[in-house]
């Protein structure tokens, strides 16, 4: 049997910042960033790994935290969109972002932007086809994907208008 | 999500001793991308999971005279941009790197990948035609099956209560043998495949002197056809022979209908892919 409410204890560095907490085994990683750290920039949309709405960096690498437990990130260091801006400045992806028309209802948007700034640290000078092929799990209802990958080429140097 | 107890034991022994413990009322855990999923649907019901995930040694990729050693945690990231699994297994870097989109590939693992035996995953095909082979290790001792041994049924696998899969052995192939695999995914490109195809071939002066063929997405599990290989095995290649025998897959197979086709669409695409994939693979392209 389950021992019922039994509470594991998770350590995790959140965009710098240590937390110490005891959760449930069911409680997902998401789950704890908005519900117990009030970190609600994170979105939960399809919650099956599909959509990208989710994504944080989880030491260093992109997953999507709608299927990760809580308890399987004991011991990480995780990235939200709330930690990337630096020093109250926002990174260069969200101005270009909100300058390039990169979103609009918003909801894949912490999800888009921290994806992207996975590839833009492992690979500063991608191609188009490599942006695509990078961002293509991220998906969006309202852009049609186009400003997306234009925001993120402008950041790359690389102004390359889609249509 | 119902709740459950989460075990995350340091080593294999500490593993085994919590499924002897609990039984049927434990499940492993590794990447956790499937099984998340099916907890979160009630697919699955699990009181306890073991995670494999803190026991150390299970994510290595290393060569031994056998042939490369996939360790079952290694996550599919780490196939793909293996430079051992480039140079030693190409097939493999190509096919997990065509796995879903790079988040999953992040998380989910090896072993997790093969004993989830959803049918349309794609690296099955590959194994299959790798004529790759699993370490299954219980408390009792280990055993060696050959991946063409390990699929049953719709999501069922050879796997007993109590073992783990620890590694994959994928034998080298001769330099002069020539591996392809083809996804068919009309809706998107992350999307599981509709039908997928991997084959292996080794040409000597116009005559086909091995073939292996594997299909994904085709039945209850993924498969390798045997009709199409023996039909190919010692022939002399050629458009009309390859054409011949990539008609043979529409008896082999037994798809099931969803939202991807009808089970006679599958069929007739998966006869397109296997011509293809032979093309490609004999140098007829
Ligand atoms: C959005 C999404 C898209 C996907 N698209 C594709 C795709 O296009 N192609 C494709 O091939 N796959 C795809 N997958 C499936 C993916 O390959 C599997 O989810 C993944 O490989 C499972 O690995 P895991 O480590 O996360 O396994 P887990 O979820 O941890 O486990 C899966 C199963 O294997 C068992 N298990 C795990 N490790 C072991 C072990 N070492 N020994 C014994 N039993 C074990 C578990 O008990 C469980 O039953 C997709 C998954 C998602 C979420
Ligand atoms: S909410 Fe996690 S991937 Fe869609
Ligand atoms: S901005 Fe609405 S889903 Fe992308």
């Amino acid at each position: 049997m389950t021992i019922e409410g039994a509470r594991y204890p998770v350590s995790l560095v959140v965009n710098g910042k240590p937390h110490s907490l005891l959760t449930p085994a069911r409680r997902t990683l998401v789950d704890l960033l908005r519900y117990d750290l009030g970190l609600t920039g994170t979105k939960e949309a399809c919650g099956i790994g599909v959509c990208g709405a989710c994504t944080v960096l989880l030491d260093g690498r992109i997953v999507a935290s709608c299927i990760t437990l809580a308890v399987q990130a004991d011991g990480a260091a995780i990235t939200t969109i709330e930690g990337i801006a630096q020093d109250g400045k926002l990174h260069p992806l969200q101005e270009s972002f909100m300058k390039n028309g990169g979103f609009q209802c918003g909801i894949c948007t912490s999800g888009q932007i921290v994806a992207a700034k996975a590839l833009l640290d492992a690979n500063p000078n991608p191609t188009r086809e490599q942006v695509q092929e990078w961002m293509m799990g991220n998906l969006c209802r309202c852009t049609g994907y186009y400003h997306i990958l234009d925001s993120i080429m402008k950041v790359v140097g690389k102004d390359s208008p889609s249509l | 999500m119902r709740d459950f107890s989460y075990h995350a034991p340091a080593s294999l022994a500490e593993a085994h001793s919590l499924l002897a413990q609990y039984g049927d009322a434990a499940r492993l855990m590794a990447g956790g991308t499937a099984l998340t999923v099916m907890l979160k649907q009630s697919l699955v019901q699990a009181d306890h999971l073991v995670s494999l995930q803190r026991i150390p040694g299970l994510r290595r990729i290393h060569l031994q005279s056998d042939g490369l050693h996939i360790g079952a945690l290694a996550r599919l990231r780490d196939v793909e941009t293996s430079p051992l699994v480039k140079e030693h297994a190409p097939l493999l870097a190509e096919v997990y790197r065509q796995v879903a989109t790079v988040r999953i590939r992040n998380q989910a693992t090896v072993g997790g990948g093969i004993v989830h035996a959803d049918p349309a995953q794609d690296p099955p095909p590959a194994l299959l035609v790798l004529d790759a082979r699993l370490r299954l290790v219980s408390r009792a001792g280990q055993r060696e099956v050959p991946v063409r041994e390990f699929f049953l049924d719709y999501y069922e696998t050879a796997l007993r209560p109590g073992e783990v899969l620890t590694e994959v052995i994928v034998p080298l192939q001769t330099k002069h043998a020539r591996a392809i695999y083809l996804r068919y995914t009309p809706r998107t490109q992350d999307d599981y495949p509709t039908v997928s195809v991997a084959a292996l071939a080794r040409v000597e002066r116009g005559v086909c002197r091995e073939m292996r063929v594997a299909l994904g997405a085709a039945a209850p599990t993924a498969l390798r056809i045997t009709a199409v290989e023996e039909a190919l095995r010692g022939k002399r290649v050629s458009q009309a022979a390859v054409r011949r025998a990539a008609a043979l897959v529409a008896e082999q197979v037994s798809p099931l209908e969803d939202f991807r086709g009808s089970a006679d669409y599958k069929r007739d695409m998966a006869v397109v892919f296997t011509r293809r994939a032979l093309e490609g693979v004999l140098g007829l392209g």
